[in-house]
């Protein structure tokens, strides 16, 4: 028992040896920038540092209220965050279902390979390509491929500036996203798939029923928990509606449909030099994130049994 | 068994439907492919679509000569070769300890509350800007390395992928006296080749592709990445003239602001495909592994 209870101690000193590092790196730079909140509650000026800058209360907190752009930047937040979720739960889902139903080896792999890609590449490059790719042309260039094929197909009858125009900005933001991950979103509802057990499919052709009564009550069934832990898990993005995406798509022209809570916070300090008000849009856009991935998390562990750590 | 003639049906349309949608994921690429290769005059009047129009090198050649494009990429470079592995130690250092059971590492709830609350809550742009430049990062290649050294969500991968190992592979190591490094060692890692493929490419992808950190710690141009070097050229409207030397001039005869932008995207997507293509096989499993249990 003794010496059990020894090694026992001895391991638990590796552990601590080994998570010291990381530990050490998550206290620099996770924990010690959180201190910077209470800038949120101060009237900061860089001369002055956190300590000396003057303390203001909710006065920030105050001003954000009667801000011409936090009403838009929230109301538009919700409104791209939610459709998005909403696409790229049900995208991915429909697409393993299709691929599943393929037999041909090299198309399913050719096709899983092509729409994996575009979730690899930045949205700085991916911004670079779709600025050409839907521009509506102008004096000194032609549109883009995009508007061309529309015009041609008689789709449309004048280019659209899908990326310029606010009736088309949000829509434009929507779909390019779901575009750039619902190929890689496939990959665990795929591996759901492989997991249900074929016999199931067998004893319902025996019994007479069709493959769109196996799909509606094999299939997915089946895959139900993974759709459950998805959708609970994406709640906590509510309040993420991409900023990679929209810092590199957007203009003044559409910060009316297009400026989110990110991109607000990042006008606000980086080029207003409003530091204040920024780290408080922040801290309010963190806390309310912080209660949606915490509840995220419970009914997760609750309903579908999963723990995150 | 026969199939059925609706059967048949549903064949040929699922088989479309799929084959257009990879096309529309692979459309706007080779559409960039196509502007990178011809020649302005062709982009300007329209005429490029999927294949290039009045073949042309010129955009590359520019690119050949732009010392602004070439220094970012080696200072990504740098940021892929000293990031990945420093990224790589971390991860499996810290999933190792976190992946046994509570009553074999009595102070886990500790860390793994530790790690949660790092990875769920910041300080935001400015403070950590603020630390960021105390610790004298700014303008180093270790600004785009150490704060984000520690990825989390890594850890959670790696940490669910070595709980799936059987513990008695662990028990026998025990029994024959290796310790706690050596079991790392000897015997999760070399199972773990799906999960180390899976974290190298997240890894790569992460740092090949970040842009924002490279933006605001580096404040003079020749210590920007090749996405933040990128990301400055495409946000910019104006055109190449203004840092070229006189051969550069001569080339721009032939090529525009859009082809020129068009062949250093193209290049700098290059490495990521070659990287992607290579891991592919394995990332899918380490994913899969990873992120379902059982």
């Amino acid at each position: 028992m003794n010496t059990k209870k020894v090694k026992w101690k001895k391991n638990n000193l590796v552990f601590h040896l080994m998570l010291l590092i990381p530990v050490i790196i998550l206290f620099i730079y996770s924990y010690l920038p959180m201190f910077g909140i209470v800038m949120s509650f101060e009237k900061f000026s860089p001369n002055l540092g956190f300590l000396k800058s003057k303390w203001v209360g909710l006065d920030n907190f105050k001003t954000l209220l009667l801000l011409p752009d936090t009403f838009p930047a929230v109301r538009n937040t919700l409104i791209i965050a939610i459709i998005k979720i909403i696409g790229n739960l049900i995208v991915p889902i429909v697409f393993a279902l299709m691929l599943n139903e393929v037999k041909v080896k090299w198309f399913k792999k050719t096709v899983q390979t092509i729409t994996y890609l575009p979730y690899f590449l930045s949205w700085v490059i991916l911004g670079g390509i779709l600025i050409k790719f839907l521009s509506p042309g102008s004096a000194a260039s032609a549109p883009g491929f995009f508007n061309n094929i529309l015009v041609a197909l008689h789709i449309i009858k004048e280019p659209i500036y899908f990326l310029g125009d606010n009736n088309y900005f949000r829509g434009t933001m929507i779909i390019s996203d779901i575009w750039k991950g619902f190929g890689f979103n496939t990959i665990v509802y795929l591996a759901a798939l492989t997991g249900i057990d074929p016999s199931l499919y067998e004893a319902a052709a025996v019994d007479g029923a069709g493959r769109w009564r196996q799909t509606w009550n094999i299939t997915l069934p089946g895959i139900a928990p993974f759709i459950a832990l998805m959708t609970i898990l994406s709640i906590g993005s509510v309040l993420n509606a991409g900023f990679d995406q929209i810092f590199n798509l957007y203009s003044p022209a559409v910060y009316e449909s297009g400026d989110i809570i990110d991109t607000l916070v990042y006008r606000l300090g980086l080029i207003n030099q409003q530091y204040s008000l920024s780290a408080a849009v922040g801290l309010l856009k963190s806390i309310v994130s912080l209660i949606l991935v915490l509840t995220g998390y419970k009914l997760a562990d609750k309903y579908a049994g999963y723990k995150v750590f | 068994m026969k199939i059925s003639t609706g059967r048949k049906i549903f064949n040929v349309i699922n088989y479309l439907i799929i084959a257009i949608i990879g096309i529309c994921c692979i459309v706007p690429i080779i559409n960039l492919l196509a502007i990178s290769f011809s020649n302005s005059t062709a982009i300007i009047g329209n005429r490029v679509g999927l294949w290039p129009v009045d073949i042309t090198l010129s955009a590359y050649k520019y690119v050949i000569h732009s010392s602004k494009f070439w220094t970012s990429a080696i200072v990504t470079c740098k940021r892929v070769i000293l990031g990945v592995p420093i990224n790589l130690i971390l991860v499996f250092l810290a999933a190792y300890p976190l992946s046994k059971s509570d009553l074999v590492f009595r102070t886990r709830k500790f860390y793994v509350a530790y790690f949660m609350i790092a990875m769920l809550f910041g300080g935001g742009l400015m403070p950590t800007y603020y630390v960021v430049a105390k610790t004298g990062l700014i303008d180093t290649i270790w600004a785009l390395i150490i704060p984000g050294a520690v990825n989390i969500f890594n850890v959670i991968l790696v940490m669910n992928f070595f709980r799936g190992i059987p513990i008695e592979l662990e028990e026998s190591a025990m029994l024959d006296g290796a310790s706690q490094l050596r079991t790392l060692w000897s015997i999760y890692l070399p199972l773990s080749k799906p999960s180390i493929a899976t974290i190298t490419l997240f890894s790569f992808m992460g740092h090949w592709n970040s842009w924002f950190d490279g933006l605001i710690y580096a404040n003079r141009p020749q210590n920007y990445p090749l996405q933040s070097y990128l990301q400055t050229l495409i946000t910019s409207t104006t055109d190449a003239l203004k840092d070229g030397d006189v051969k550069q001039i001569m080339l721009l005869t032939n090529i525009n602001d859009t082809n020129m932008k068009a062949a250093q995207i193209f290049i700098s997507i290059i490495p990521v495909m070659f990287i992607y293509l290579f891991l592919q096989k394995y990332f899918i499993k380490g994913l899969t592994l990873g992120s379902v249990k059982g």
